[in-house]
């Protein structure tokens, strides 16, 4: 087994260098951390052969599940039969909420969800009854024949009504600090306004699906697309009345989930479990496309407003921010999504005197739950509107004003939810990316364009994102890992995070990787299990690598200490003379330079194989469990203040756009993003999460229109009605950057930053370019009032407003001059 | 007697109903998974096959009617994954979740099998109705311009 090979003759072509530096920042690009290695399921990905739920070969005699919805939105049920339903074709087994043997509410956080419905319903689309049947076409059309009556109660449907009736899924909360009124009363200036901002769907292209399967013991073992196993594993525990030892959950990856599947894929999952403990069969539950449109909570809508005083330079003194989360039925996650929007309420800004409410409406549609930003986004955006109006107030670039308001760093760095704002670049990010782009003789161009073109109308506009990373609930802020080494040299991974594209699989085994300096390929990823590590997270709040990444490193670090102290008692060395290095493991008196030149006489070598079956032999525990929580982080909720965040994502994008002001259509030509990642982990995974996430974002603000009928159906309900955006809606030059060579300041993994959620945001620029865009038609004397998603129609409305606005002004001027 | 259809170049029975859609024929019917089921109403294009080369959505398309027909799935495209679209796609990065990828290389080998060398525009155009969530839409666009031009200096 020994080895005296040199370095250089192991593989001369690796890069990889021997490291004997105890600081992990030194250890930056040796190993697997830092390299843009490529999705661990990338050639499973183009070969067809990734396996998602619905692949999984099917158990002899699985049955297939389905749900009768609800027709109406709010009412008691009258009366229920289902006689046809279970004289139907192909049905095995037919269930309300009279045969949950457990718990009949799935209530994420508070109660409010039920799995069918317990007598009465609040939207269509509701579940009220589900069937197991031989074939997934049979069961779908046994739901149909259904008999249900209804006593229909009056059904709230619009913000303005539940707020009129203090209809509340929780309780309104206010964050606040100083006296705003008083400042913005005391102000030069005062400006009012208000947005309605659309949800979204999340239109994963798995839709929700589940299979549960009955194990011997009464248990089941749950293959399902979630974003939370563990969350899984209780409900179907709760559900089923079995202790939660008896439910495995397993999830390998998601085909997309963005928020979507962080609850909401749970109803689904424990449906399954209970036809499958009931009729002894494999289940499998997998919603159509439209059934997941109309029975899955999307992004909360919301309606804002905004009261604000500010100065002559356009520097806000004091500012009364409400936002009103249309939460829809249920409490779901909704009181922390609100939370996040009032958080963000304040993007990159220093809001001085401020007072910001949320309020948490009731709505009898589905419930809306988590995407991607989890309310930061629909926050945000009030306040980029301030900044377009007090631009066009005081007849400034919007820009100017958005610079004047960043938080500053020795002073104006405390937010309104008193966190220091530390570690501050935005403004160098922001002046950087005005260079970059070109922002200025842009800015000189679009104005000469727009002076020629009296139809055509270009827009310029640059956002920032001040994100803030950490579940504002405290105790989620943990993970567990658990890595093995096999006696081949082999390394099996696995953590509480699921891999739902976003490449977390990718950077926490090149994390392992790196702490044992092997190869990315010798880590073995694997499916996300609740019988392998318990009471996980859910995977969400940008904070997956974060949390399963820390905790993955715990583990190999423990495992590798036990090597260590192994070899060293063995070989008689001193600790610091045993160097993992290039798959081996180097003992003996070394420094840098003799590794560098490959002059390594002194030294033994055996590759990281070697020594782990050495290990073997002499009984060292060659496997551990690692686990990680968030230091720092603390929010009162009762006086609205503490350090929620343990750090902040910042980024920044400038948008060009080009609408026709005769039919509000619009293109999106040039798209500059600096996102700022720290020490990127994999450049190419994050490069590729801001250019979806801005891709993402900008189908929310600009497409994707979420449309309920006057009796709370939903008409947005497919492919046809609902807009994502295509290949064609990019940007036609779209430029992206990381902010070179910047470690976070904080300890998180290897430095970096999360980068999940941030970059949605980026797409505000979109928006307000093209507002930016529509003012021209005014010559930027007014601030355009573009709700959104700003449809090419809502486009032209605003267009037409600033022109009937114009009209007026000069009618009023022609007057006056008579 | 059972019509026949010719699936990855073998010959198989339609031994199902003939209505059923070639997507549930070849994922339930014979286990080719590697053909996603998206929308159902051939608006997302997760379910791209090849009909006699041609991209077509098989969510929304009989069996019955395609007997004789010869069909290409992802598992088809190459022989061990090789396709210089899937080599394309590998090295752009471009799959994040994954589920679309089948459907998009599916939809890009039938453009270039009908324009080897589409230039930004014609990319736009083909590709349209292939929707990806994830927003991988730059990297598709870059990798079959690199295939396309690729293809273009082995034709000079």
């Amino acid at each position: 087994m020994r080895s005296l090979t040199k370095i250089n003759e192991i593989n001369p072509n690796s890069s990889i260098k021997p490291n004997n530096a105890k600081d992990e920042q030194n250890n930056l690009g040796l190993g697997g951390v830092g390299r843009s290695t490529k999705h661990e399921s990338a050639d499973k990905h183009v070969s067809g052969e990734a396996i998602y739920i619905d692949d999984r070969l099917e158990a002899v005699g699985q049955l297939h599940a389905a749900v009768g919805q609800s027709s109406v939105a709010h009412a008691n049920i009258k009366s229920i039969d289902l006689s046809a339903v279970k004289a139907a074709e192909g049905v095995v087994s037919v269930i309300t909420v009279e045969d949950v043997p457990g718990h009949t509410d799935i209530g994420a956080v508070f109660p409010g969800d039920p799995l069918l419905a317990l007598g009465k319903v609040e939207f269509v689309g509701q579940a009220i009854f589900a069937v197991a049947a031989t074939s997934h076409d049979l069961a779908r059309r046994a739901v149909q024949l259904a008999k249900i009556e209804y006593d229909e109660l009056p059904a709230v449907l619009t913000v303005k009504d539940a707020l009129a009736q203090n209809n509340f899924v929780r309780p309104p909360f206010t964050m606040s600090r100083g006296e705003s009124d008083q400042a913005i009363t005391n102000a030069e200036h005062q400006l009012k306004g208000d947005i309605k901002i659309g949800g979204q769907e999340h239109f994963y292209l798995e839709g929700q699906i589940s299979t549960a399967e009955p194990t011997e013991d009464g248990g089941m073992i749950v293959f399902t697309s979630s974003q939370h196993p563990s969350e899984v594993q209780k409900l179907v525990a709760e559900v089923l009345d079995i202790p939660f030892n008896k439910v495995v959950v397993d999830t390998r990856r998601m085909g997309g989930a963005f928020g979507g599947k962080e609850t909401q894929a749970a109803q689904w999952a424990c449906i399954a479990s209970l036809l499958a403990n009931i009729t002894k069969q494999a289940v499998k539950f997998k919603l159509s496309r439209s059934d997941d449109m109309c029975m899955t909570g999307k992004r909360h809508p919301f309606e804002n407003n905004y009261h604000v005083g500010f100065d002559s330079k356009g520097q806000i003194k004091g500012i009364n921010i409400t936002v009103n989360g249309n939460c829809g039925y249920s409490p779901d996650l909704s009181n922390a999504i609100v939370d996040r929007a009032m958080f963000h309420s304040d993007n990159a800004y220093f809001l001085d005197q401020s007072t910001v409410i949320g309020n948490r409406c009731k709505l009898n549609t589905v419930s809306h739950t988590a995407f991607r930003g989890f309310g930061g986004p629909q926050g945000m955006m009030t306040i980029e509107m301030v900044m377009d109006d007090i631009a066009r107030h005081l007849g400034k670039d919007p820009l100017e004003v958005r610079k004047i308001n960043l938080y500053g760093k020795g002073e104006r760095n405390v937010t309104h939810y008193d966190q220091k704002v530390e570690h501050n670049k935005l403004n160098e990010l922001i002046t950087k990316l005005e260079v970059s782009s070109n922002y200025q003789a842009r800015r000189l161009d679009i104005m000469e364009f727009n002076k020629q073109n009296s139809i055509l109308k270009k827009g310029l506009a640059l956002t920032p994102v001040k994100f803030g990373i950490s579940f504002t609930v405290q105790h989620l802020n943990q993970a567990g890992a658990l890595v093995h080494i096999y006696t081949d040299g082999t390394i099996h991974l696995n953590h509480g995070g699921t891999e739902m594209g976003q490449g977390l699989f990718t950077k926490v085994a090149q994390i392992v990787a790196e702490e044992f300096q092997v190869n990315v390929d010798t880590v073995g990823v694997s499916a996300t299990r609740t019988d392998k590590v318990p009471n996980t997270s859910p995977t969400a709040a940008s904070s997956g690598t974060d949390l399963n990444g820390k905790a993955a490193q715990a583990a190999a670090k423990t495992i590798k200490a036990r090597l260590i102290k192994y070899v060293s008692d063995k070989y008689n060395v001193s600790e610091e003379e045993v160097v993992f290095c290039n798959n081996q493991v180097f003992i003996g008196k070394q420094s840098d330079s003799q590794l560098n030149e490959g002059d390594i006489s002194a030294v033994q070598t055996f590759t990281f194989a070697e020594i782990v079956q050495q290990a073997y032999m002499d009984r060292i525990s060659l496997s551990s469990t690692g686990y990680y929580k968030t230091p720092k982080i603390h929010f009162d909720r009762v006086t609205g203040k503490g350090r929620p965040f343990f750090y902040y994502a910042t980024g920044a994008s400038v948008s060009e756009v080009l609408i026709d002001t005769l039919t509000g259509e619009y293109k999106l030509l040039r798209v500059d993003i600096l996102q700022d990642v720290g020490h990127s982990l994999n450049p190419a995974i994050d490069l590729g999460q801001i250019e979806g996430g801005f891709i993402q974002g900008m189908g929310w603000l600009t497409t994707e229109e979420l449309v309920w009928n006057e009796q709370g159906r939903l008409l947005s309900n497919n492919a046809a009605t609902y807009k994502i955006p295509a290949i064609s809606d990019a940007p036609v030059d779209f430029r992206v950057e990381l902010v070179p060579d910047d470690p976070n300041r904080e300890h998180t993994i290897y430095n970096s930053k999360a980068v999940g959620e941030p970059p949605l945001m980026l797409a505000m620029s979109v928006w307000s370019a093209l507002k930016d865009a529509i003012a021209s038609v005014g010559d930027y004397k007014t601030s355009p009032v573009l709700d959104t998603p700003a449809t090419p129609e809502r486009v032209l409305w605003a267009v037409e407003a600033i022109k009937s606005q114009a009209e007026n002004m000069s009618q009023k001027v022609e007057q006056a001059n008579q | 007697m059972n019509k026949t259809i010719i699936i990855n170049g073998e010959k198989q029975n339609i031994d199902v109903d003939e209505d059923m859609p070639l997507l549930w024929f070849l994922r339930d019917r014979l286990e080719k998974t590697g053909t996603k089921y998206g929308c159902g109403t051939g608006l997302c294009g997760a379910c791209t096959v090849h009909v006699d080369g041609v991209a077509t959505r098989s969510c929304v398309i009989p069996v019955g009617v395609l007997a004789g027909k010869s069909i290409t799935t992802i598992e088809g495209l190459s022989e061990n994954g090789d396709h210089p679209l899937q080599k394309a796609w590998l090295e752009n990065n471009v799959p994040q979740c994954g589920y679309c990828q089948s459907g998009q290389i599916m939809n890009a080998a039938s453009l270039l099998n009908e324009n080897p060398t589409p230039n930004a525009e014609e990319i736009d155009s083909a590709m349209q109705g292939n929707i990806c969530r994830c927003g991988t839409y730059q990297r598709i666009k870059k990798a079959i311009s690199q295939v396309a031009d690729d293809l273009a200096r082995e034709v000079s």
